[in-house]
């Protein structure tokens, strides 16, 4: 059998060594009413075979597509050295570093990744991560619950109708008192977050760039909440951090991130990386690992778990959160990435894509009927409104070998003729050019 | 080993795309921007491959050492698993695509991965249906904590509590609080659950009972069709924590004995890496019952053949993941299942036990083994204490310790919590006899040395890129990063 060492013969020596005559004598323990009713999967395949098939099913997705999607999820340019790295089975066939002397390499890599996260975003204290962008936001959501003893969250709108399905899920039976505002023609309403804001709030939540792609500066905001003793949660684009203005300079308390764009594939929804940084006074409240510095018996410099009192192991129904796997290889994953680009490949890449994204914007509402949803500045993605169903154009460009962008209609009721673009830096002027002609000539 | 940060030097060229011309303040105004440059590693793209390749080098893995880690079933993962996951027709799929109109038709492979996934679950499960979207196994157990909320709630049911053994993993009564629920514990008697102690727990608040069978002692739950009709009979549902499910597979099916909902860990059962902490994949699977409130969205297959993402369940407890789960890792585990079918994975929990009951036999001469008259056998893990050694001051952790300069990673220690001086060892089937052999003669003469030298055992590790670290430290003076330059 694959994968399985012993000999017959050697299974019999373990079998008398036991005591027993054979393997089914050490299952008598499960009574044979419990035995199952079925088992019927197929036999075993080869390597080759499984291989094989799983080729055949890779080459029915069509990879080909030019796609301008991008709603959280992007398709930047992955360097080799990165699989390179993660090919290393020391990191991948390790489990959590509980044992912290024989898990240096996992842990040092997990201190360095605090510390890009930190750098990234200006705040105190990173994680070891969370399973996505949007766990990361109901974690910190509940990290602000705990903080303020408050039950009123303020979620914009505009943050991604997918997390906000999502905080819908995992609220369900927590008696919050969870209040969306509104979107202005895809700006986040500022002022009317700031109305809500009173002494029951426990969190103000918001996105940069916007679920639309517009960008905004919400340093009042977010001084607005601390004045009333709530704290302000933001959600942001990791690559496009390094030349945005940061969550610390605005005065988040708590800044979240999906770290996809960090090196990691798209990969048909994950693995994924939550990012997630806070500042100083709410390090107790961090769910999920954390690395700390130390030494040695001998004063030698190491790494270890710490602060494992706030976590499920130790606390058990206490803990500030039950997770226990994260996402370690996808923290790793990204830490490479910003280690390869360093400060000046990741301001080039986030140059552009924003500069991609403003010459598509500019062709593309060179064409009769289109425009574009408000004059908010955005970043490497924007709305645009067309003078027919966001769907009518996918269906007839799909087909063509473009995905145009992501209609927002799916999520957004009276936006359906409204479409979501995206430009990566694995877009060309040329790919744009063809995408402006194809539009045009789906609207004719 | 400096860090990456430490070794940066300034205007060292890394993997640099073109610079575009103009500026991106001609695009998004200053005052939007941010003010400095993030200060990250200045390395050129060498620098960066040594740098991490010499870090793994300072890691115990699964490739480099026996990991007998108790409940974390680290066995080996096969190589192929990681070339189809790295296959372009699944790693450059944007997750978005077939949720545009008439575009599923670009992904079928992908949710045909899913779909059949699922079937396979179902029936090396014996439940109806599955989700793959949690994304790890706690993340599983949430999930199915909330279905088990949705399910009396749809009923009407006022349940508030929800019952944990004391042997339980962390992350059951943790999973279960965040759900809404209070966490009722009950004592073990003999290292499995006392129905008598159940029984006084049991009232019509009950919303179920989490359990993992074998439970983390490695003993097979003998009481388990009486504990299934008292948890049923207050209309309480069945909870079982699949951490341990190397040990049944094809042994016992948990939707066959009463099981309502369960999770799975593919990175655990199912060949997987671990990824030094993840990613993991926590599949949930239920009965008929729960099935109405799974998450959204579910991949159904049409009469034609194609398979389409299908958000139309009224009744859904909604999106617990932003997409379709760990895709990537969901790849992997349905190629491993593939790979050994049916006889392969009945092989896998019968060598998991084999291994296990040789290990413990081996060893019940030189380590205190509690509970081992409750159950004719071991499943695929056991517990051995360390009190005896403990009177002379060589405690769990420190043979722990001794076992990593023999190259071994140390079992799962003090854990579970019933347990004094805990070694929770778990060998798997992938390990060979020999070197099965090797970690008890290495094990026994730790347990001489700490007969006749406990210093010497107290010291360890030597041989470990570090020795042993201060913990204390660490927690209190919280060095969680690099400062800044």
């Amino acid at each position: 059998m694959p994968y399985i060492p012993h000999t017959h013969g050697q299974q019999q020596e373990m079998l008398s060594t036991i005591g027993v005559a054979s393997i089914d004598d050490l299952f008598t323990d499960i009574a044979p009413e419990l035995r199952p009713k079925s088992f019927d999967l197929p036999e075993g395949r080869s390597e080759m075979q499984v291989r094989s098939h799983l080729e055949k099913l890779a080459a029915k997705n069509n990879t080909n597509l030019t796609t301008f999607l991008g709603a959280g999820f992007y398709d930047h340019y992955i360097p080799s050295a990165i699989k390179a790295i993660l090919s290393r089975s020391e990191f991948y066939t390790a489990y959590t570093p509980y044992q912290p002397e024989a898990s240096q390499g996992t842990l040092q890599a997990i201190f360095e990744y605090q510390t890009a996260m930190c750098r990234l975003m200006d705040m105190d204290y990173a994680n070891a991560s969370l399973y996505d962008g949007g766990t990361a936001i109901y974690e910190a959501i509940m990290m602000a619950v705990r903080a303020t003893k408050r039950k009123k969250i303020i979620v914009s709108e505009c943050l991604s109708p997918i997390y906000r399905c999502m905080l819908d899920c995992y609220t369900t039976n927590l008696h919050l008192d969870l209040v969306t505002v509104p979107h202005k023609q895809g700006l986040t309403d500022i002022q009317a977050l700031m109305d809500q804001i009173d002494e029951h709030t426990a969190a103000v939540v918001v996105q940069n760039p916007n679920f639309f792609g517009c960008i905004n500066d919400f340093t009042s905001l977010f001084a607005k909440a601390r004045e009333n003793g709530a704290l302000s949660i933001i959600s942001v684009y990791a690559l496009m951090q390094s030349v945005l203005k940061t969550p610390g300079q605005m005065g988040a308390d708590i800044a979240v991130a999906e770290g996809q764009s960090l090196g990691l594939p798209l990969s048909f929804g994950g693995p994924y990386l939550g990012i997630m940084t806070c500042k100083g006074k709410l390090i107790r409240q961090m769910p999920g690992r954390i690395v700390g510095k130390t030494v040695d018996k001998d004063g030698r410099e190491g790494y270890v778990l710490t602060l494992q009192a706030r976590e499920q192991h130790i606390r058990r129904q206490k803990a500030t959160s039950n997770i226990c796997s994260n996402q370690s290889l996808c923290a790793l994953q990204s830490l490479v990435y910003v280690s390869l680009l360093g400060p000046e490949g990741l301001k080039r890449t986030a140059h552009a894509c924003i500069e991609l994204a403003h010459y598509a914007a500019q062709k593309l509402t060179s064409i009769n009927g289109i425009t574009i949803l408000n004059d908010q500045p955005f970043a490497n993605e924007f709305t645009i409104r067309l003078p027919v169903s966001a769907y009518a154009i996918i269906d007839k460009l799909v087909p063509q070998g473009y995905v145009p962008g992501f209609p927002l209609g799916r999520y957004y009721q009276g936006m359906e003729n409204c479409l979501l673009i995206a430009c990566t830096e694995k877009r060309t002027k040329q790919d744009i050019g063809i995408l402006v002609e194809l539009m045009r000539g789906a609207l004719e | 080993m400096k860090t990456i940060f430490a070794k940066s030097v300034p205007g060292r060229k890394g993997v640099w795309p073109e610079e575009p011309e103009g500026q991106i303040t001609d695009f998004i105004p200053e005052n939007l921007l941010r003010e400095n440059l993030p200060a990250l590693p200045e390395q050129s793209e060498l620098d960066v491959v040594r740098h991490f390749t010499l870090l793994s080098r300072r890691n115990f893995g699964v490739d480099s050492n026996f990991y007998p880690l108790g409940s974390c079933t680290m066995k080996y993962n096969p190589k192929f698993m990681e070339d189809i996951a790295n296959l372009s027709g699944f790693t450059d799929l944007h997750p978005l695509v077939p949720q545009l109109r008439g575009a599923g038709h670009y992904t079928q492979g992908a949710l045909e991965v899913l779909y059949e996934t699922e079937k396979l679950l179902c029936e090396i499960t014996g439940m109806d249906a599955f989700t793959l979207q949690p994304l790890a196994g706690a993340h599983g157990e949430l999930t199915g904590v909330m279905l088990m909320a949705a399910y009396h709630n749809y009923k009407g049911n006022k349940k508030t509590k929800i019952i944990v053994p004391d042997s339980a993993h962390g992350t059951n009564p943790a999973s279960a609080a965040i759900a809404g629920y209070e966490v009722v514990s009950i004592e073990s008697r003999d290292g499995i659950i006392d129905p008598q102690a159940l029984k006084d727990a049991l009232d019509d608040e009950v919303a179920g009972l989490m359990m993992t069978c074998p439970n983390t002692l490695g003993l097979f739950e003998r009481h388990l069709r009486e504990i299934v009709e008292l948890v049923h009979s207050v209309d309480g549902l069945l909870y079982y924590d699949g951490a341990n499910l190397n040990a049944i597979l094809g042994k016992m099916r948990v939707g066959d004995v009463g099981f309502d909902v369960v999770h799975l860990n593919l990175h655990k059962t199912f060949g997987t890496p671990h990824g030094g902490g993840g990613p993991g994949s926590g599949p949930v699977g239920v009965n008929k019952k729960l099935e109405p409130f799974l998450p959204i969205s579910r991949v159904v297959k049409l009469e034609d053949g194609q398979f389409f993402l299908d958000y139309d369940y009224p009744f859904s407890i909604g999106y617990i993941a932003p997409f379709y789960g760990n895709f990537g890792v969901i790849l992997k585990a349905y190629a491993y299942i593939l790979r050994l079918g049916r006889e392969g994975l009945i092989r896998v929990s019968e060598n998991a036990v084999l291994a296990a009951n040789y290990l413990r036999k081996k060893l019940e001469d030189y380590l205190h083994i509690p509970y081992n008259r409750t159950c004719a056998h071991a499943m695929h893990e056991f517990v051995a204490s360390a009190v005896k050694q403990a009177q002379k001051g060589v405690r769990a952790l420190d043979i722990a310790k001794a076992l990593l300069d023999k190259g071994h990673h140390a079992p799962t220690i003090y854990f579970p919590l019933i347990v004094k001086e805990c070694l929770m060892i778990e060998p798997t089937e992938t390990e060979s006899k020999e070197t099965l052999d090797q970690f008890v003669d290495d094990l026994i003469e730790i347990l001489k040395i700490a007969e006749e030298n406990p210093e010497a055992i107290q010291e360890a590790p030597v041989n470990t890129p570090v020795k042993r670290l201060d913990e204390v430290k660490a927690a209190r003076e919280m060095i969680l990063k690099e400062q800044d330059m």
